[in-house]
């Protein structure tokens, strides 16, 4: 079984994001990046579904971004992924969720595919407008924000629940086809010391633009960024005082349904 | 800083972070409350392969060497440094020693239990005459056919109750001080091995600390390490790495206490002002960072030089001085600025001050440590200056 | 290409009700446009429910009610939309940010070679051009993100950022339409909603949240959040560090790697507020914290705070809102 896992780059959930002094992106100064959150989730739910598989079945990791992401694509080798294919092309700027899926449509089709796991959304654009693209271009069904997956004895059906307003949804799903993890799906390894080393034997696949033949991929932006806005400034807290908690709580109530009008 | 970590390093680092702030914050609170020993995360940490960071992979180990270890250790100690205390022993003296002096079939039958965390080493070397001085060593190993009868009893073993392997220093020959020392591989299911009282520590207190007690415990030959009378050397040798393990716990203290100082400060207003603000903190600040670094620069250099084969000693000792003196000023620094509630067990500091205390003393106080490092230096002058 | 088509979702027999919201970003862009609005709704008992959106400006509702979109799947929403859209002229096609519209809408979109801008909180119309207004990295910064040349765009609209449209007065013609779609096209269907336990509210769609921190040191001791969210009509939520610990849900996690909410009124209790979870309620029009340690960062982003043990406190407010309601 093919098993491909999708990666992206991604600033730390704990940076603060600041724009930058052009004011036409983020600072990255200082900003540790780290793999997107929630393909943790994608990659370890790949590793398992190959564990229970078993047999010549591999993981294969698929990333597009800059130079850097090597060291992501090493942890999710060193976390147990077989090989990796990193599509890596200056000219790549900030590409659309349209650009992204067509470059990793042609990438994970040359390799072959039965099923795709992905994050749910990356945490820094958070648009999860990607794997759709993907699923289009693939012509595979897709399933998003699962939080239990299943698959049939034959390997054709995956069982999954997402999670949607107040609910769990039961969605059955033929394959091949893509999902994207929610936290609470599982539990992400850790990179083991013996994972470290077996990664640095593991093979990154490199691929510009030109060796995935660009044709088909949009060649301008259908939209621009015009504007970064950071959020206004809090106002200040009104720490409410009182002899005890009980007299606290009465001020507190009155203030919420006087003032804030809330209750 | 990257400290020029290349990029299996990198790795590893994150992942001893990961663990850290992720399984082991989750335990580390209540553990060190009630004194409690975490089973549980010793399996994890031999999964992952923490518990084989110096043993060959023919023995089912990852050969990371020592200053991985230090990386590692100084993550660890950032949650937990009780966490620590085992990892180090484990990897620097018990598999270290068996590695290096244990006979082919020792080191077959023991390492890959060890390597992979199936069973926790410990070591036992002191007793309650002698600490520093280890020469005073009473415990006795008389031959008897094939097997060896301990008696005797050890104080502060680290692990000792949970060890599956002790390697226990023991007197071959009660005439020499020096060369009547042996090394023995001690299972605790060998006929007379006990487990006596736990100490009631004043920090570390998620590591337990035991005193072992052998009353005719019957040791075989075979698990005799090197030759007889090898017992001071061994335990010299294995000392340096120790060392590092215990200055890297200073690191990972440190940063701990230099992190809830920094956001304790940027929070906590007096006199209408962030108490950040005024220059007493920066001060403050300034000084725990320098000696943070200071520390790590020493450490890292000494982990480095012991991998590189290089004699290590008189570095290994530095780091050690300078790191574990240094934390103990950071804790005390970060304290004074938290104030009153740092004196509570509400603050991360109060375990943090507690738990650096021991690092000044144990495998070798601070005062030992200015006896090797100025024989080793006054050595080198003697070397080149005329008599 | 001016004319703007919204999705009316239908979920448990009833119409989400951020149609309404969408209709008025609809009259947004259409004052810009000069087009006109039109409304789809698919699923069972469709024609029925087109009543309650009859008059608020919208030209015509397409209702698609076949045993085909009975139940939900990507794929044959996405091919009753499509179509739709392929012979109309519609330029702007609007959802909810709600589960089903983030999942179809991109799909569509993908389908019918538009672009698309999700969960945006804003709206509006200058130049000649729509501006959207959405947030990135968890709600760390906001862009505001205009369409390039002449596709198609999708836009998913946040629940409770824009005013829900009143009715005008016109009249809406309503008209069915076969969903055109076969059971062959659907490879992952949704074969069953499990309502989540304890009848509170969606913590999306709530307007109340009584969210506790890893300082409720138990799951049992969410009750007492959960008496006060009760109190309320509210739901209750979790920071990471409480779900991370066990004493509570991850569908009920607020923040970065949780859900993003939206509520009138937020109470943090025992939260110290980490980066991570003032990007999931900062947004929140009143946020109330509660908390024992007087420089927790949660303070700095609250407008009321009380220092305190929230075992004390959350207990005696829920009593004393009691008195007042």
């Amino acid at each position: 079984m093919k098993i491909i896992v999708l990666l992206k780059r991604v600033p730390d959930t704990e940076a603060k994001i600041l724009i930058n002094s052009e004011g036409s992106g983020i600072n990255e100064e200082g900003v540790k990046f780290i793999i997107n959150t929630y393909d943790e989730y994608a990659i370890e739910e790949g590793l398992k579904l190959k564990e229970n598989v078993g047999g010549d079945s591999t993981v294969t990791v698929v990333c597009m971004g800059p130079e850097e992401s090597t060291e992501i694509i090493r942890t999710a080798l060193a976390m147990g992924a077989d090989n990796a294919i990193h599509i890596c092309d200056a000219a790549l700027d900030n590409p659309t969720p349209d650009m992204t899926a067509t470059l990793l449509a042609k990438a994970i089709k040359n390799n072959g595919f039965d099923i795709i796991f992905c994050g749910k959304q990356g945490i820094d654009y958070d648009m999860a407008q990607t794997q759709a693209f993907l699923a289009e271009k693939l012509d595979i069904p897709q399933v998003n924000i699962i939080s239990e997956f299943a698959i049939s004895d034959d390997n054709k059906k995956a069982f999954l629940v997402r999670s949607i307003e107040g609910a769990d949804e039961k969605v059955e799903a033929d394959l091949p086809v893509i999902i994207s993890c929610n936290k609470g799906l599982n539990e992400p390894r850790y990179a083991s010391l013996p994972g470290i080393m077996k990664a640095k034997r593991k093979e990154i696949k490199k691929l510009t633009l030109t060796d995935l033949d660009s044709s088909g991929v949009p060649a301008e932006k259908d939209s621009t960024i015009i504007k970064w806005l950071s959020l206004p400034k809090s106002g200040e807290c009104k720490i409410i005082e009182g002899e005890d908690f009980g007299e606290k709580v009465v001020e507190l109530a009155r203030l919420l349904r006087e003032e804030a009008k809330v209750l | 800083m990257n400290y020029q970590l290349n990029e299996e390093e990198k790795m590893l680092q994150k992942t001893a972070a990961d663990f850290a702030n992720k399984s082991l914050a989750a335990v580390a609170v209540e553990s060190n409350e009630k004194g409690e020993f975490q089973d549980d995360i010793y399996k994890q940490l031999g999964k992952l392969g923490f518990l084989g960071m110096t043993v060959p992979e023919k023995y089912g180990g990852v050969d990371f060497g020592n200053f991985c270890l230090a990386l590692s250790i100084e993550q660890i100690s950032r949650v937990c440094a009780s966490t620590a205390v085992a990892i180090s022993v484990h990897n620097s003296l018990t598999n270290w020693v068996i590695l290096n002096f244990g006979s082919a079939e020792t080191r077959e039958k023991y390492l890959p239990l060890l390597a992979s965390g199936e069973v926790l080493g410990a070591y036992a070397l002191t007793e309650s005459n002698a600490g520093s001085d280890i020469g005073a060593i009473q415990t006795s190993a008389v031959r008897e056919g094939d097997n060896y009868i301990l008696n005797g009893s050890k104080l502060f073993v680290s692990t000792g109750d949970k060890a599956g392997v002790v390697i226990v220093f023991a007197r071959t020959d009660t005439e020499n001080r020096k060369r009547g020392l042996s090394a023995f591989v001690v299972e605790p299911d060998f006929p007379g091995f006990s487990v006596g009282k736990p100490e009631k520590k004043m920090g570390l207190k998620a590591s337990s600390t035991v005193e072992l007690v052998f009353e005719d415990c019957v040791v075989p030959v075979a698990n005799l390490l090197a030759e007889e009378g090898k017992g001071m050397l061994i335990a010299l040798s294995a000392l340096d790495g120790g060392r590092i393990g215990i200055a890297s716990q200073a690191l990972g203290i440190g940063q701990a206490a230099l992190d809830e100082a920094v956001k304790f400060a940027r929070g906590r207003v007096q006199f209408g002002r962030k108490i950040i603000d005024f220059q007493s903190t920066k001060w403050k600040i300034a000084e725990m960072a320098t000696k943070l670094e200071a520390s790590r620069l020493l450490v890292y250099n000494a982990a480095r030089l012991r991998d590189s084969g290089d004699i290590s000693t008189k570095h290994v000792s530095m780091a050690k001085l300078f790191a574990t003196r240094a934390v103990n000023e950071i804790v005390y620094d970060s304290l004074q600025i938290h104030g009153g509630v740092g004196y509570t067990s509400e603050f991360l500091i109060e375990r943090l001050f507690r738990d650096a205390r021991a690092l000044e003393i144990y495998e070798g106080t601070s005062e030992v440590q200015k006896l090797v490092i100025s024989r080793e230096v006054i050595k080198e002058y003697d070397r080149i200056l005329p008599d | 290409m001016n004319d703007v088509l919204i999705f009316g979702e239908i979920r448990d027999g009833n119409l989400k009700k951020v149609i309404k919201e969408l209709v008025t970003a609809g009259r947004i862009v259409t004052e810009g446009t000069g087009g006109s609005i039109d409304a789809i709704l698919v699923g069972r008992g469709a024609s029925d429910l087109s009543e309650s959106i009859s008059g608020l400006g919208i030209r015509k509702t397409i209702c698609v009610d076949d045993d085909q979109v009975e139940k939900y799947s990507t794929e044959g929403y996405a091919k009753t939309l499509s179509d739709l859209i392929a012979e109309s002229s519609y330029g702007y096609i609007l959802f909810g940010a709600t589960a089903m519209g983030r999942d179809l809408s991109p799909r569509v979109a993908a389908r019918v070679g538009g672009v698309m801008f999700s969960d945006c909180v804003d709206l509006r119309f200058e130049e000649g051009r729509c501006i959207a207004k959405r947030p990135v990295y968890s709600g760390k910064l906001f862009v505001e993100i205009v369409p390039v040349g002449k596709k198609p765009v999708f836009i998913t609209l946040r629940p409770n950022n824009i005013p829900p449209a009143e009715s005008d007065g016109g009249k809406t013609e309503m008209v069915s339409r076969p969903s055109g779609v076969t059971e062959d096209m659907i490879r992952a269907l949704a074969t069953e909603i499990i309502p989540m336990a304890g009848g509170r509210p969606d913590i999306t769609e709530a307007e109340v949240i009584v969210s506790g921190g890893r300082a409720m040191k138990d799951s049992s001791n969410f009750e007492i959040l959960g008496e006060l969210a009760d109190l309320l009509g509210g739901a209750v939520g979790a920071s990471r560090a409480a779900v991370d610990a066990g004493y509570s849900l991850q569908p009920l996690q607020v923040g970065q790697t949780g859900k993003i909410v939206n509520p009138k009124l937020y109470i943090a209790c025992g939260i110290s507020g980490a980066i991570q979870h003032l990007a999931g309620m900062r947004t929140s029009k009143v946020i109330v914290a509660i908390n024992k340690d007087p420089n927790a960062p949660i303070f700095e982003k609250a407008h009321y705070g009380i220092v305190g043990d929230l075992f004390e406190v959350v207990p005696a407010l829920t009593e004393e809102i009691k008195k007042l309601l």
